[in-house]
């Protein structure tokens, strides 16, 4: 148990620090190596606290998946020449303190709804896969997924796809003078367009217009 | 305070969550670090979720953390296309200067 709390408040304290980190580091670049930071220990408070199979997920996704489109994004854009002119003083202190405000207010209210939770009595759980049986995470997360929340696993496949078409068509553009495949032309072609037979004259040779 | 409780990984979602929304604030550099922040948001949420559906005994919470990953992820991609096609445009993705709305 005291393993537990050490490695609980260690990897908190490093998920706190490096989400102070992200927002307020003045390269770009060093924002995106602390989100994942947070998401690994994150991940690892996850695997800790008994939902290994969600730590695992979100490994892959957001640190293998999400932070290296960040970073891709913030390689791509030449923002490190322009962050360091354009930061009004006035503008910058104004905000510091209507954030810090609201960020007080929202952290207190949080504060006073989680002092104020209790259980209800009599609780019933819904599902007891995990509790009762010795199943694995993984093993009573596909029990549930698959069964009584598949459509809704399927409507979150739509939104996958919804979100690779968008971005696809969001960042296609059309380029002048470059030589493209044209897919449509290229399968009308018939044999009766396409080749000719040219009576070839002797020592003459054949001429194509290419 | 030995014994970590529930109380413990809600209260470390509320100041990821404050962080996230201190950021939104805070941030006058680019845009990128405001999408950064609304992960930092959604991250919280996820903690909250995980850390009740284990103290819960209910699995559903893990589930609905596993929806709310994908929704993540896809408004990640589309909110970076977006960021690149308005650098594309106009060459700039300050907070500042994106006013065409005036608002």
């Amino acid at each position: 148990m005291l393993a537990h709390t050490i490695f609980f408040y260690f990897f908190s304290f490093i998920t706190v620090f490096a989400a102070v980190m992200l927002t307020i580091s003045k390269n770009t670049i060093y924002s995106v190596f602390f989100l994942i930071l947070v998401f690994i220990s994150i991940s690892i408070l996850f695997i800790m606290i008994g939902a290994e199979f969600l730590g695992m997920i979100m490994l892959i996704v957001y640190v293998g998946a999400v932070a290296i489109l960040f970073l891709f994004v913030v390689m791509m854009l030449n923002i490190s020449k322009l962050t360091a002119k354009q930061i009004t003083r006035k503008g910058l202190i104004n905000n510091v303190s209507v954030g810090s405000l609201v960020g007080v207010i929202i952290f207190l209210e949080l504060l006073v709804v989680i002092g104020g939770w209790k259980y209800k009595n009599n609780f019933l759980p819904l599902s007891y896969e995990e509790a009762n049986n010795n199943l694995t995470n993984a093993h009573a997360i596909g029990n549930v997924l698959y069964t009584d929340y598949i459509h809704l696993f399927q409507i979150s496949g739509m939104i996958l796809l919804v979100a690779m078409i968008g971005a696809i068509t969001l960042t296609f553009s059309k380029r002048e003078n470059v030589k493209k495949q044209k897919y449509f032309k290229q399968i009308q072609r018939d044999k009766e367009s396409a080749v000719s037979l040219v009576e070839v004259e002797n020592d003459m040779g054949v001429k194509l217009d290419d | 305070m030995t014994e970590i409780g529930l109380g413990h990984y809600l209260t470390l979602g509320a100041i990821i969550f404050t962080i996230g929304v201190v950021g939104i604030f805070l941030n006058r550099k680019n845009i990128i670090i405001i999408l950064m922040s609304i992960e930092l948001i959604l991250l919280a949420v996820n903690i909250n979720l995980v850390s009740f559906s284990i103290y819960l005994q209910d699995l559903v919470g893990q589930i609905f953390t596993m929806f709310i990953l994908t929704v993540a992820a896809a408004e990640a991609s589309i909110g970076l296309a977006i960021i690149v096609i308005y650098y594309k445009n106009k060459g700039s993705i300050d907070v500042e200067q994106i006013s065409s709305l005036k608002g």
